[in-house]
């Protein structure tokens, strides 16, 4: 059987580490290698870059940071943000990349999807969500970090990533993320409702017990946070110790 | 020296930054002499059973590679593990190096996702020099859709994916094949690499 997975994310800025709190009020707080490395030895699962880089010049910095990364953290690291096309998956997983996430530009080209999985394989290509509810138990998709309603159902749109190849669902609520509430459970009941493919937990993780809450009350492969791991509040060994002291399997 | 091949399959990058960051000699080689001269040799791949064979047709390595896997340690990873034994059956029958008994086929876990993805716990079926110093609650990392059919004889671990996966198998003396990655696989992946390093 699978192991529950633990992903610290790193929000990536021109080669900085950077935090927001709702996609806004950005602050630096490290290198990206080194917090990496820091990851590795707590026992993550998997390390996620997500580039924030805006200008087009600074993207090679990220792929740099991938390759160091790649010399000595010896887990499956995946990177995302300004993945637009198959080229630049190529380029990302040359880096040392083992998977790449695609979030505004799959929703923009879904043939993205496709794409990738038929070249690369499904196992490398991780579509990002972010969703919001209009009502109980509906939500629509947002692209642009969260900033423009695609007006897309959501249980639509992660079906269709699936058909399209996707190998995992990385689920971020924009309700709970930077609220520190715990994760948005009834958004990750009906995504794991709806796929078959592993999907990530993320958004809203604030405290020790979240993690496990989410294994515990639905099936979800993974949950992702970052600020709780960055500003040291808690450790990923933390996090796996109590989520085995309630009998769920971690590494 | 460890001689990595490279014959044009997948992320043989990883293998080699592990190996670096052990401390151990490697080279990325396509060179029949550097296979013949090191003191062992790994075999990485990702991507499609037949694809790989094919390139590995064109590499003009396939001789050596059998003849060198019956005189020093070899060591194939994932798809290069597939490799190792007699035949697979990813798209259409295909024969492999056959240096393990056995056949590839896909995997077939209709309550299970796959491709089998992630970290999965390491089951002993016999002793390996490769699994010096692990303990009992060792994880590794798994992607592949595959899966190898062995005999008991030749299985040294596996992991529980509805069945039972084959992780690491071997012909018992030389020839040594893990379905996970341990360039990716932590500190137990690289415990085993470093195991395999050091055997002569």
């Amino acid at each position: 059987m699978l192991a529950k997975r633990i992903i610290p994310c790193l929000d990536v800025r021109d080669g900085k580490v950077v935090k927001g709190v709702n996609f806004e009020g950005i602050k630096e707080v490290g290198d990206p290698v080194q917090c990496a490395y820091e990851y590795n030895l707590q026992g993550a699962d998997e390390i996620v870059f997500y580039d924030i880089t805006a200008s087009h010049e600074g993207r090679g910095v990220i792929l740099d940071v991938v390759r160091e990364t790649a010399k000595k953290v010896f887990v499956p690291l995946t990177v995302g943000g300004g993945i637009a096309t198959a080229d630049d998956i190529r380029d990302t997983l040359r880096a040392g990349a083992d998977k790449i996430s695609v979030n505004s530009q799959a929703v923009k080209n879904p043939q993205l999807i496709k794409d990738g999985a038929d070249i690369f394989g499904s196992q490398c290509i991780c579509v990002g969500v972010d969703a919001k509810a209009i009502s109980p138990n509906k939500w629509t998709v947002y692209i642009n970090g969260g900033r423009i309603d695609m007006h897309i159902d959501l249980i639509d749109w992660v079906k269709k990533c699936e058909q399209l190849g996707a190998g995992e669902i990385c689920l971020n609520s924009i309700d709970t993320d930077g609220v520190r509430g715990g994760f948005d459970i009834p958004m990750l009941k009906a995504v794991v409702d709806a796929v078959k493919i592993p999907v990530i937990a993320s958004g809203g993780a604030g405290k020790l017990g979240d993690f496990a809450d989410a294994f515990i009350q639905t099936d979800c492969s993974a949950a992702l946070a970052a600020s709780l791991f960055h500003f040291k509040e808690l450790t990923v060994g933390q996090v796996k110790d109590d989520c085995r002291s309630k009998g769920i399997i971690v590494r | 020296m460890i001689a990595i091949v490279d014959y044009g399959a997948g992320n043989i990058f990883s293998v080699k930054n592990a190996l670096d960051y052990l401390g151990c000699d490697s080279i990325l080689t396509s060179r029949k002499e550097d296979l013949e001269n090191a003191d062992s040799i790994i075999l990485p791949g990702v991507g499609a059973f037949p694809a790989a064979m094919k390139k590995l047709g064109e590499s003009g390595l396939v001789d050596t590679i059998k003849q060198q896997a019956k005189q020093k340690p070899f060591l194939g990873i994932c798809l290069g593990m597939q490799l190792l034994f007699e035949k697979s059956f990813e798209f259409e029958e295909c024969a492999g190096l056959a240096l393990v008994k056995g056949y590839v086929d896909k995997m077939v876990e209709p309550e299970l996702v796959i491709p089998h993805m992630g970290w999965n716990k390491l089951e002993y079926n016999r002793e390996s020099s490769l699994l010096d110093g692990l303990g009992d609650n060792e994880y590794v990392y798994f992607v592949h859709s595959y899966k190898a059919f062995c005999e008991d004889e030749n299985l040294f671990a596996y992991c529980e994916y509805g069945h039972k996966v084959p992780a690491l198998v071997g012909d018992g003396k030389y020839v040594f094949g893990c379905q996970f990655h341990p360039e990716k696989s932590g500190k137990t992946g690289l415990k085993i690499l470093e195991n395999f390093a050091k055997m002569r």
